[in-house]
């Protein structure tokens, strides 16, 4: 294995000082000065830039349901051009994941690529159906981490009990997208003054935080463990801090496209801004802004959903909604710093710490012994992102032509240079 | 308000209703069109039902240009009105019911406009049930085609709306001083939306909207607009009620009750008429639901200027065509 030194970097958890960072055997084996016997095989120049533990990424799409371009190699090579070294996958790919084989196909794939860790999600039910659970057992032999019908509905409230309870028993978390779905209906636009003044049919803020509030009962009464995903709205997040007060085992994520864009985005039809549950108001907004820098919501994620362009080439209610936001997750959760919102310590915490956590798996870092995925950032110099360019086989961004400040310019995957 | 002004200057479709030199191009939504241009379609309609004074008389403006109604909605008396007046210019018209045509048959929208396209025709007049169909059209038609919106979802039917805006305008020939009350369903109905814009854009003293909660969206008062639970102080003092369809699906969603809950709770009753000004008027864009919006003895009385407002939609629609393609033509 190639020995790799990614030289004259700023190290996150470091101080300010540049200092090189050593890689063999795809750990970290040295900071500041090389082991003994390390002869550099592969040099990185991170002069001027930040290194970081590569991002781990909740949501991403590898293979959507419906959609012919995106692969597993397409999307890998997305997420590492993004920093993204670790993606968690969401179960509404082909083939669903209700099945040892299907998660087993999926992970080869990943595999093949060779680029990006895969942390599996099963299907919860056959066929993201709504009442036949999955083999969860098998799924969790198989390696899955979790458990998810996505954004399909459970029958009721006493399967979806059943669901956490067998979970649970398996020592399965139930990642749970919180949407009632009578009351979002046919909505594709947050229910507000943009849907009043477009037309559109609107997804009321109650149809996240009725689910919610049913849920988390739930998690009351079965002790499941429990991560909440996608939250929009700012209601949610009071829900969500109850819970966290009360000792429940629950967790929370937010799709970055919720910090930077809301409702307005929407205006002049805007398919690319269509998304599940949609874009909210600037209050909501500033809510799960702060739920992110408190730590009420512990992970920012991509909801990346790439689509082939026919997707989104339709009147608005009629597109598919989705963004594909692999590649944008780390300069955006960076800009988030640049503008203020957060720290660099709470933004990298929210894309590798916490994501870790809910996942299971160990806090990565940057001390020798750690595994290194990590990720190279060029800092304040300005970029413009252009979907054009974009690595991922869906091109279906809102950020196209953004100014950005933070870019990705090398990603390593276990001591192996996988982008640059 | 200036001549030029825009009273939406941000809506998208301020961009591309118009060209360069600022004359109509695509009919969207009002949104996005300067008023001075509003106006000049009133006018140029003016025009029109004075020439048109013998129905059968035609003018050559349109001689040589084909107009596709583009209808994936059933509609009887919008698509007639608008084949009437592209007649009454002198253009061919092609009719096609695309509610049971190619797009049913797993034909995508896009690839039935470029077939249209490739036809060579000249201007699409299209009805659609998605919101915002109109706005995804016009980005993928050639520069050579105009595009007007006969109603798209919940969105806009800007037509309507102009020839709502002339009728008022024989009646009450100071706007600023009138207010407009709005019956029904606002929530689903592009009518409203559309009339909502064109009342703001041409302003009208006050506008009001009256339905039960389940009928309005979310934050209406965005809109501009005052809102009213109860029909009889919507009305107070109105000059023009302005009342919308219930289509016969809402009883079925448990927006309302009943028909005769309807009637009973937000019907225009005779009764109910005279809370309005002395010289108020009713209006609807029909088809009337008796009974239900209405007493018959409203529809057919004297204050209702119903089959008024379809008598000017002829010549409003003429005015419309004949603008969007004047930069063509003239």
């Amino acid at each position: 294995m190639t020995r790799l030194c990614i030289q004259g970097g700023v190290l996150a958890d470091q101080t300010e000082t540049a200092q090189d960072l050593y890689c063999a055997e795809g750990k970290i084996v040295g900071i500041g000065a090389a082991p003994a016997d390390f002869t550099v095989e592969q040099e990185v120049d991170a002069k001027g830039c930040l290194v970081m533990p590569g991002a781990i990424d909740l949501a991403v799409c590898l293979t959507p349901i419906g959609e012919f371009r995106p692969t597993a190699l397409s999307e890998s090579r997305a997420a590492v051009a993004g920093g993204v070294t670790t993606v968690c996958s969401l179960v509404e790919t082909q083939p669903i994941p209700d099945s040892p084989a299907a998660v087993r196909l999926l992970m080869e794939q990943v595999a093949d690529a060779g680029l990006v860790h895969l942390k599996s999600l099963g299907a919860a039910m056959q066929d993201l159906g709504d009442t036949q659970l999955s083999s969860l057992g098998a799924l969790r032999e198989v390696g899955c981490v979790g458990i998810s019908n996505g954004l399909r509905p459970y029958a009721n409230l006493l399967v979806l009990r059943r669901v956490m309870e067998y979970a649970s028993s398996q020592d399965l978390t139930v990642f749970y997208h919180p949407m009632d779905h009578a009351l979002a209906g046919e909505g594709c636009a947050h229910e507000g003054a943009t849907a009043a003044h477009l037309g559109l049919p609107g997804v009321p803020s109650a149809a996240e935080t009725a689910a919610l509030a049913q849920m988390m009962a739930l998690v009351q009464d079965t002790g499941a463990r429990v991560h909440f995903c996608r939250l929009s709205c700012a209601a949610a997040v009071d829900i969500l801090e109850i819970g966290l007060d009360t000792g429940l085992p629950v967790s929370a994520d937010v799709a970055i496209h919720q910090l930077f864009l809301t409702e307005e985005a929407v205006e002049g039809f805007e398919a690319n801004a269509h998304v599940l549950p949609p874009l909210r108001t600037e209050a909501d907004q500033h809510r799960l802004r702060e739920a992110v820098r408190k730590g009420v919501i512990r992970a920012i994620c991509s909801d990346h959903r790439p689509l082939d362009p026919d997707a989104k080439a339709a009147p608005f209610p009629a597109t598919r909604p989705g963004i594909a936001g692999v590649e944008t997750l780390v300069p955006l959760s960076l800009k988030l710093v640049s503008d203020g919102v957060l720290s660099l310590e709470t933004a990298i915490a929210r894309l590798t710490a916490g994501p870790a956590e809910i996942l299971g798996r160990p806090v990565p870092t940057l001390e020798p012994g750690a595994t290194a995925d990590l990720c190279v950032v060029r800092q304040n110099e300005s970029w413009t992102f252009e979907a054009s360019n974009m690595h991922s086989a869906g091109h279906n961004t809102p950020f196209d032509g953004w100014t950005l400040q933070d870019r990705v310019v090398a990603t390593i995957r276990d001591g192996r240079l996988v982008y640059a | 308000m200036s001549d030029q002004t825009v009273l939406f200057p941000n809506a998208s479709a301020a961009r591309c209703q118009l060209d360069e030199q600022g004359r109509l191009r695509h009919f969207l939504s009002i949104e996005g069109l300067p008023v001075a241009l509003l106006e000049e379609i009133l006018e140029m309609a003016r025009s029109f039902q004075s020439a048109s004074g013998r129905s059968t008389q035609k003018i050559p403006l349109l001689r040589g240009k084909t107009i596709v109604n583009l209808f994936f909605e059933a509609s009887t008396r919008t698509r007639t009105t608008f084949e009437l007046a592209a007649k009454r210019l002198s253009a061919d018209v092609l009719n096609l019911d695309m509610a049971t045509a190619a797009t049913t048959k797993g034909e995508s929208l896009l690839d039935t406009l470029r077939n249209l396209q490739a036809m060579h025709c000249d201007m699409f007049v299209v009805r659609h049930h998605e919101s915002g169909a109109a706005h995804f059209i016009v980005q993928h038609v050639e520069d050579h085609v105009s595009v007007i919106n006969a109603g798209d979802g919940r969105h806009a039917h800007p037509t309507q709306a102009m020839l709502d805006m002339f009728t008022l305008r024989q009646h009450f020939p100071d706007f600023s001083q009138i207010a407009v009350t709005i019956v029904g369903d606002i929530l689903h109905s592009r009518v409203a939306r559309s009339e909502i814009q064109a009342l703001r854009a041409f302003g009208i003293g006050e506008i009001r909207v009256v339905a039960p909660r389940t009928l309005l969206p979310q934050e209406v008062q965005s809109l501009g607009v005052v809102s009213y639970a109860s029909i009889e102080e919507g009305l107070a003092g109105a000059h023009a009620a302005i009342l919308l369809r219930l289509q016969k699906e809402r009883m079925h969603g448990s927006f309302v009750p009943n028909e005769s809950e309807y009637y009973r709770l937000y019907g225009l009753t005779r009764a109910r008429v005279e809370l309005l000004a002395k010289d108020g008027i009713v209006m609807h864009p029909g088809p009337v639901n008796r009974g239900v919006e209405a007493e018959s003895a409203v529809v057919d009385g004297p204050r209702s200027v119903i089959l008024q407002q379809v008598r000017n939609g002829i010549a409003v629609r003429m005015a419309i065509l004949s603008m969007a393609m004047r930069g063509r033509i003239w």
